[in-house]
């Protein structure tokens, strides 16, 4: 008996030590802004930039078995948080860095560099039975706001408004917020009204807008489906209305189109620089446009 | 602690107990997301506890043993229901209906929540009720038949109370996995950081505290404002349940075994 319980004991007590010893964590990726790894690359930030980032990276694994890359999405706030406590070298982002976030990474150091890797649309959309065609950024903002609380007042049907949005980390959410929401006027500070709903990502939008019809939400281009309408923006009342598309946003007439980034600490180096020049060659703007994003050459 | 308290330094008083969470404009009022928890704990408290325990009292006293032997299993099954996959239900099937079924203008909304809570605090609160029931000993019971009681009288006079503090402790439990519970609300509530203002807020979007720590966590820069305050929500997370445990504590009187022997 005393042997069977001490036997028991050693197998419990081996159990618990094993997976201590079994750890072999990859190349450290914690760079305090010297020699980044040889062969590896960590990726990380905005959801917007998710696909189209691991879509780069399988390309680019293909045709450089050695390197690896790894991405990983959690908004553009996450990646930037992510950069600056140099847990990754290469931080996704769907909006410009904040003054904050350069601030902190020149306390630790480093100069954050922006480069811009594609260029996206921000698509408005409804519920396929909605009747609404289009709408000025006004009216977007105002029901945003929750200044316009039923359809009815913007041409619509006589039903409740349910706005939706990302989470506040999320890049598109900041961008919207500031050039819709506020118009692109610095000094506004009103914020969306207290009851939007704020979803976790953006396939819950897609999901709710899809089966509600007293939905509106906004997501970025790459996202929008084909079971969701899109509604047709002027910047004022009386400008065109225009869909969202790879060529209006080229040509400058849809009113919320914004770069993506991919942001680096300092000038990137080594397979870095390799990784993100590649990125802006032809080759990889096609994957970009084959997502439903707009390429960066057809500036 | 140590993350959380600076927060009571770094803001006021008023900005915290102000009635406006939005982080990135430095707006921490977290009385919407204490309000959101609240409703939706107490809510899937009203759906659960009459469920749970009619159930266990159905399962322990009533239940020829054929019908248990199906209804047991299924209680079990539904504790191992990963809390995501009923939030994808709850996303899929139960909201639209909701919203359909309730006229509501979005089937995110608290009530959903508390459903899916309900759903996963039962099988916790029927298993600990059932044990309660079992302990119970069934000289109790042989007595009160002698005395003439039907079964219900049985049941409802002599074996519920004298499980009363084995029942508590299910309901505390309960209560407390509702309050920590996080991927399902997250999915199905909208996080939209409404304030309770009567009836109607039941079937309004909430947001709760832990699916703002869960949101929210990942981009705060260590050390911030924003990264203090929500280890403090978690602190506040923390006293409530401290609350919940003293109380059932202090209530549950264990009743004093006496000489009579437990019938096996």
């Amino acid at each position: 008996m005393e042997g069977k319980a001490f036997g028991t004991l050693l197998l419990i007590i081996s159990f618990i030590c094993l997976p201590a010893c079994g750890q072999n964590k990859p190349v450290d990726s914690n760079n305090a802004g010297s020699e980044p790894s040889a062969t590896y690359i960590e990726n990380k930030g905005s959801d917007t930039l998710v696909n189209l980032a691991l879509a780069w990276a399988e390309e680019y694994q293909k045709r450089f078995p050695e390197i690896q890359i790894s991405v990983t999405g959690g908004g553009s706030g996450t990646g930037f948080a992510a950069l600056i406590n140099g847990t990754i070298d290469i931080a996704n982002a769907s909006r410009g860095i904040k003054q904050e976030e350069i601030d902190s990474a020149r306390e630790l150091g480093f100069e954050p560099v922006e480069h811009i890797v594609a260029n996206d649309a921000i698509a408005v959309i409804i519920n396929p039975t909605n009747p609404v065609e289009k709408l000025t950024l006004d009216q977007v903002s105002r029901i945003y706001k929750g200044e316009i609380t039923n359809w009815q007042d913007v041409g619509g049907e006589d039903r409740p408004i349910v706005k939706l949005s990302r989470e506040t980390n999320s890049g598109t959410h900041v961008y919207f917020l500031e050039t819709v929401v506020r118009l692109g006027s610095k000094e506004d500070i009103s914020i969306f009204s207290r009851d939007t709903l704020l979803l976790p990502s953006s396939e819950g939008i897609i999901s709710e807008v899809r089966d509600n019809p007293n939905a509106i939400g906004y997501d970025g281009l790459g996202y929008v489906t084909e079971d969701v309408k899109m509604v047709a923006l002027a910047p004022k009342a009386g400008d065109a209305y225009i869909l969202p598309a790879a060529a209006t946003v080229i040509n400058g007439t849809y009113p919320i189109s914004r770069h993506l980034f991919m942001v680096t600490r300092g000038q990137p180096q080594g397979i870095q620089q390799k990784y993100l020049e590649w990125i802006i060659s032809d080759d990889a703007q096609a994957i970009v446009a084959e997502l439903g994003f707009v390429p960066v050459l057809g500036e | 602690m140590r993350e959380g308290l600076p927060a009571l330094k770094e803001i006021d008083f008023s900005t915290f107990f102000a009635t406006r969470w939005y982080p990135i404009e430095d707006l921490f009022g977290i009385i919407p997301l204490i309000s959101g928890s609240l409703i939706v704990t107490i809510f899937s408290m009203l759906i659960a506890l009459p469920f749970g325990i009619g159930t266990a009292i159905y399962i322990g006293e009533i239940a020829p043993q054929k019908v248990n032997e199906i209804l047991k299993p299924l209680v079990e099954i539904l504790a191992g229901i990963p809390s995501v996959v009923l939030g994808f239900i709850g996303i899929l099937v139960l909201s639209p209906a909701m919203r359909v079924g309730l006229n509501l203008p979005t089937g995110l909304t608290a009530l959903t929540g508390a459903v899916l809570l309900a759903l996963i605090s039962i099988p916790t609160i029927v298993s600990l009720t059932e044990d309660a029931f079992y302990a119970v000993p069934g000289s109790y019971r042989q007595a009160a038949y002698a005395l003439g009681a039907t079964h219900w009288q049985v049941i409802w006079h002599v074996v519920i109370p004298a499980a009363r503090s084995g029942i508590l402790n299910a309901v505390m439990l309960g209560i407390g996995r509702s309050l920590g519970e996080t991927m399902a609300v997250m999915m199905v509530t909208g996080n939209a950081p409404t304030i309770f203002s009567g009836l109607e807020s039941f079937i309004a979007p909430v947001r709760t505290m832990t699916a703002t720590i869960a949101s929210e966590m990942g981009e705060v820069a260590t050390g911030s404002v924003h990264y203090h305050i929500l280890f403090f929500i978690g602190i506040i997370l923390f006293l409530f349940s401290l609350v919940i445990n003293i109380t059932s504590s202090s209530f549950s009187a264990r009743p004093k075994r006496g000489n009579d022997q437990v019938v096996s």
